[in-house]
């Protein structure tokens, strides 16, 4: 008998059907890992109540505190009401239905994405949902994670299990070494750039290669984290030692047989040899430049070397009218030099870019320099213990000596649902993950751009890459 | 979910088409933390008007809504439909729904009939004659009955055979109840599990 040759998504969607969809009926999943915060969860809760139901599984819920919460004074009472009211509901929903949380002061708060990887509950071959489109983030592990809505969070909340419509698959091949100074959120600004941002719809996106492979845990994290922003349900990287040797001896780690018969099965989540992509994309990593954006979707980026791009440099008239917005709302001039383009703000932080490896390269690079005049940068790390962590190989005191804020963690500037926001008209780098109109603050310009960017951003005041700071 | 085979209540005339999903319930709503209490913020902009339908005594404990084509458009805010049926509707009969507004209905229990735009006329003018008249909606008949006015409605079968069986999503689901069980003693055993919390060693 010949096994039909599959792809790891495939792989890990086969092995978590509960109920296979009969005539275009959706298959039922068996969900693995539910994260959970305040903004989204409220509703789903409420439902449950309605309708008399229990959580089904506490035991595989987790809840965390983080798009609302302040990054200072965090021990006083959140100021703005509508926040409080937000997580004071996921604290009292938390308790009220068993499930284990991790609020504002606690070692384990943090943004949603990076505690669950931090504690070890993100594993190869399991199933993680959250209610937040940055799910895609756990892929990096070989898991197969997806954002999902209010009504869905209730829907695994009450049976651990949500109804899902087949997928696409689509290869994006990195072959190549990256050169000093372009990192893993280079790729994957290019790789949007490359396919545009529903470029993915309706895929489960892989992504291979050797670049890829050389990659560390966190630096795979960046990439899957922004699957979302080129439209994608997933993303994945199929695990490897460098994913076993992460994992080991975290606290929800698999211990002793456990680990033996994890690891045994991790194995087998690689994409066949036989096995045949709906698409396939390549990338060249040897030649692959620091990439940032430009306009207002993270598909508009170019290399930091680059110029600011004409609407008559897009072919489809879509891409252009987009373009002539985007320039217009960006206030920039076609044919500007990226590296000349002024920042207020350098805001290094989000579940994209704000794990120690981050921090560390961003501090290598601050160390001993002298911070743009007028610029303000923050430094928000992912979560409490990565602050920690940070604070005991002191790149707290790197980050102010050199004049940046060192901030509590959370999702902060990323999306400014708390004080921590651009005011209209100011222009950021950021390391976040998207840059629309208004994500930052309302009239509030972004530019996507790597750890290492943003720090030579700050020392020189201009979009900068490391290699623009020889002889500063 | 109730099981929904008829139901009689006042029915309401909305003379307009169109209804978008942000004049049923506007946008300040929206950071609400409960899925519940909406029924203050259903057509909250048009009952600021004394004269608005909803804001004559006949009509204050309406619960079945006929309604100009186009019923539910724009954004696709649950939100709607919970204050629909916070304030009591359980029925909207249209020549024509936003299809999304349409699907969040379904699941939360809330009918929508499509009916011709002729039988809409018929419906409010008999309406109007009689304000607080009550209507009969028949879903296993497809049939909506007010005094000797009888008009057909569309549903197609998958929603009407949930709302006869009081089935949301969730409930759906659990009807794979021995599925999930036996899915869920197969797990193996190195599974991540959230409790007992562990911390760092
Ligand atoms: S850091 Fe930003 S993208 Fe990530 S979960 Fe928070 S708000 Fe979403």
């Amino acid at each position: 008998m010949t096994v039909k040759p599959l792809t790891i998504a495939e792989k890990v969607w086969n092995d978590h059907l509960v109920v296979k969809g009969e005539a275009g009926a959706p298959d039922l999943l068996y969900i693995d890992l539910h994260l959970i915060h305040e903004v989204t969860s409220p509703q789903a809760f409420d439902g449950l109540r309605l309708a008399g139901r229990p959580v089904r599984r506490p035991d595989l819920t987790i809840a965390t505190e983080d798009h609302n919460t302040p990054t200072l004074d965090i021990d006083k009472p959140i100021a703005d009401l509508t926040s409080r009211t937000q997580i004071e509901a996921l604290r009292h929903n938390a308790k009220e239905f068993g499930i284990r949380i991790h609020s504002l002061g606690d070692i384990d708060q943090g943004i949603v994405h990076v505690v669950g990887p931090q504690l070890g509950l993100t594993m190869p071959g399991i199933t993680v949902v959250c209610g937040d489109s940055h799910t895609s983030t756990h892929g990096a592990f070989g898991a197969l994670a997806m954002g999902i809505g209010t009504s869905e969070v209730e829907h695994v909340l009450a049976t651990q299990t949500l109804p899902l419509k087949p997928f696409k698959t689509m290869a994006i091949n990195v072959e190549g070494t990256l050169r000093p100074g372009v990192t893993s959120k280079d790729i994957i600004l290019a790789v949007i750039a490359k396919i545009g941002t529903g470029g993915g719809q309706g895929y489960v996106l892989e992504y291979r290669g050797s670049a890829i492979r050389a990659l560390s845990m966190e630096a795979r994290m960046t990439i899957c984290n922004m699957s979302i922003e080129a439209g994608a349900r997933a993303g994945m990287v199929a695990p490897d030692q460098i994913t076993f040797d992460y994992l080991k001896g975290k606290p929800h780690a698999p211990e002793g047989k456990d680990w033996d018969d994890a690891v045994e099965y991790w194995k087998s989540l690689v994409t066949d040899d036989e096995a045949v992509f709906d698409e396939e994309v390549f990338l060249d990593a040897n030649t692959l430049e620091p990439f940032v954006t430009w306009g207002t979707n993270p598909g508009q980026g170019v290399s930091l070397s680059d110029v600011v791009p004409k609407p008559e440099d897009y072919l489809d008239a879509n891409d252009q009218a987009a373009a002539i917005r985007a320039l217009e709302y960006m206030d920039l001039v076609p044919g500007t030099k990226m590296k000349d383009i002024k920042i207020d703000t350098v805001f290094l932080g989000s579940c994209t870019n704000s794990r120690i490896e981050d921090l560390r390269s961003a501090a290598e690079i601050l160390k001993g320099q002298k911070k743009a005049a007028g610029l303000r940068m923050i430094v928000v790390p992912g979560s409490a213990r990565v602050r920690l962590q940070a604070e005991q190989e002191g790149l707290d005191l790197i980050f102010k000596d050199f004049g940046a804020e060192w901030r509590f963690a959370g999702c902060s500037m990323c999306l400014g649902m708390n004080p921590d926001q651009l005011a209209p008209g100011e222009r950021a780098a950021s390391t976040s993950n998207r840059n629309f109109e208004g994500r930052q603050g309302k009239g509030a310009r972004t530019h996507l751009v790597s750890p290492l960017v943003a720090a030579a951003t700050a020392i020189r005041g201009t979009l900068s890459s490391p290699s623009d700071l020889v002889g500063n | 979910m109730d099981k929904f085979t008829t139901f009689t209540g006042v029915a309401v005339p909305l003379r307009r088409s169109n209804v978008d999903t942000d004049q049923i319930i506007p946008a300040v709503f929206l950071k609400r933390i409960t899925k519940t209490g909406f029924e203050d913020a259903l057509f909250s902009s048009w009952r600021a008007d004394p004269e608005f339908v909803l804001n004559q005594a006949p009509y204050q404990h309406g619960q079945v809504l006929v309604a100009g084509s186009d019923f539910g458009t724009g954004s696709s805010r649950e939100h709607a439909v919970w204050a629909l049926r916070d304030y009591g509707f359980k029925v909207v009969l249209s020549p024509k729904f936003a299809d999304i507004f349409r699907g969040n209905s379904g699941k939360q229990g809330l009918l929508t009939g499509v009916i011709s735009e002729n039988d809409t006329e018929r419906l409010w003018s008999a309406i109007e004659a009689n304000p607080g008249v009550e209507i009969t909606v028949d879903l296993e008949a497809r049939k909506a009955h007010l005094g000797d006015i009888t008009v057909s409605f569309d549903i197609d079968d998958y929603t009407r055979w949930r709302l006869m069986e009081g089935l949301d999503d969730i409930g759906l689901t659990l009807k794979n109840e021995t599925d999930i069980t036996e899915f869920e003693s197969k797990r193996p055993a190195w599974m991540p599990k959230t409790l007992p919390a562990k911390g760092n060693k």
